[in-house]
């Protein structure tokens, strides 16, 4: 957790835009616990994570609007979401994941 | 995420302060609390209350919709009393699941950076060395030096201490004689089910290796399990 807030910083000093995407909820089986961080940056370089991988590329995606217009989002993955068997959330759990801009 | 709300949280860490951030899912201005200012009519005053004390993060429902409350404690640390081999391995094991190491022997031939390399190593005796340190909720201490005077000294002051997890190297029959010398020494005996004794989880540990594993899958027990965290 705190090494990824660490690299964020110094994104943000980089003159980087940063968005920070939070784990807020999971329910059933979730690699990564509540609370946990993934940072993307503009160009797609990303550390931490939300998930054992399932959803990153989902949330990535989802990131650049959120870095585009300064509002945040809220996410839902689970195996009842179509779009989350699109992008292999196949562990069976489901996850909220929070999405802003840092800066 | 504002620029100084991430510089403050940070900044918080290296303090060993506790923060709880409360973000509305839907959108708007998040909220900063520190546990050591928390307004007691604060509307979600008992919610925080448990995050402090567990550092498990949640969203609560409240009127103006749901809120993500995230507890950011300080790092755990753990004192590594005895600069011996189950130490060295003791010190690459709690950095992977994110605990900071200290060495504390007073022995300097053990404590060299030769043989602990890039870790704070501290050459005193422990009474001082954690009396320096200072030992909080999120502090735990392993006695490895296997050496009365040395062991006892840290125990003493862990006992004193909110110390999350106190153990002790050492069988049965040891660890027995221990709380005998400990009593002698004026240690109120209704603590002496905090220390792990003999030390880690029975995972039938053999080697150096194997033992540092035992001591760190109980400290992540403790810490999870018990705490709650």
């Amino acid at each position: 957790m705190n090494t990824t807030l660490h690299t964020a910083q110094t994104w943000l000093e980089e003159g980087r835009d940063v968005a920070l995407a939070t784990v807020v909820e999971t329910w059933g089986s979730a690699p990564v616990p509540v609370g946990g961080h993934l940072i993307i940056d503009g160009s797609g370089n990303f550390a931490g994570s939300v998930s054992g991988g399932c959803v990153e590329a989902e949330v990535m995606a989802r990131s650049e609007d959120v870095m585009a217009s300064g509002k945040s989002e809220l996410l839902e993955f689970g195996v009842a979401n179509e779009t989350a068997w699109g992008v292999g959330l196949a562990c069976g759990g489901r996850i909220r994941v929070f999405v802003e801009k840092l800066g | 995420m504002q620029k100084d709300t991430l510089k403050a949280l940070l900044d918080a860490q290296k303090k060993r302060r506790s923060f709880v951030r409360i973000s509305p899912l839907a959108g708007g201005a998040d909220d900063l609390v520190s546990e050591d200012h928390m307004p007691k009519d604060h509307p979600q005053a008992s919610e925080l209350a448990e995050c402090f004390r567990t550092g498990r993060s949640k969203i609560v429902e409240t009127p103006g919709g749901e809120v993500f409350l995230q507890a950011f404690l300080p790092a755990p640390r753990l004192m590594i009393i005895g600069a011996t081999h189950i130490g060295q391995v003791l010190v690459r094991l709690a950095r992977e699941v994110g605990v900071e190491p200290f060495v504390i022997d007073p022995r300097t031939a053990f404590a060299t950076k030769e043989r602990f390399g890039d870790v704070e190593i501290i050459t005193k005796w422990p009474g001082e060395a954690l009396g320096n340190l200072g030992l909080d909720r999120r502090c735990g201490v392993v006695c490895l030096a296997h050496v009365p005077d040395i062991d006892d000294e840290a125990l003493e002051a862990a006992l004193k201490s909110e110390s999350f997890y106190i153990g002790a190297l050492g069988s049965n029959r040891s660890h027995a004689k221990r709380l005998e010398r400990l009593k002698k020494k004026g240690c109120d005996p209704d603590g002496f089910s905090r220390i792990h004794g003999p030390v880690g989880l029975d995972i039938g540990s053999v080697s150096p290796a194997e033992i540092a594993l035992s001591i760190i899958a109980e400290l992540v027990k403790t810490l999870r399990i018990q705490n709650g965290d």
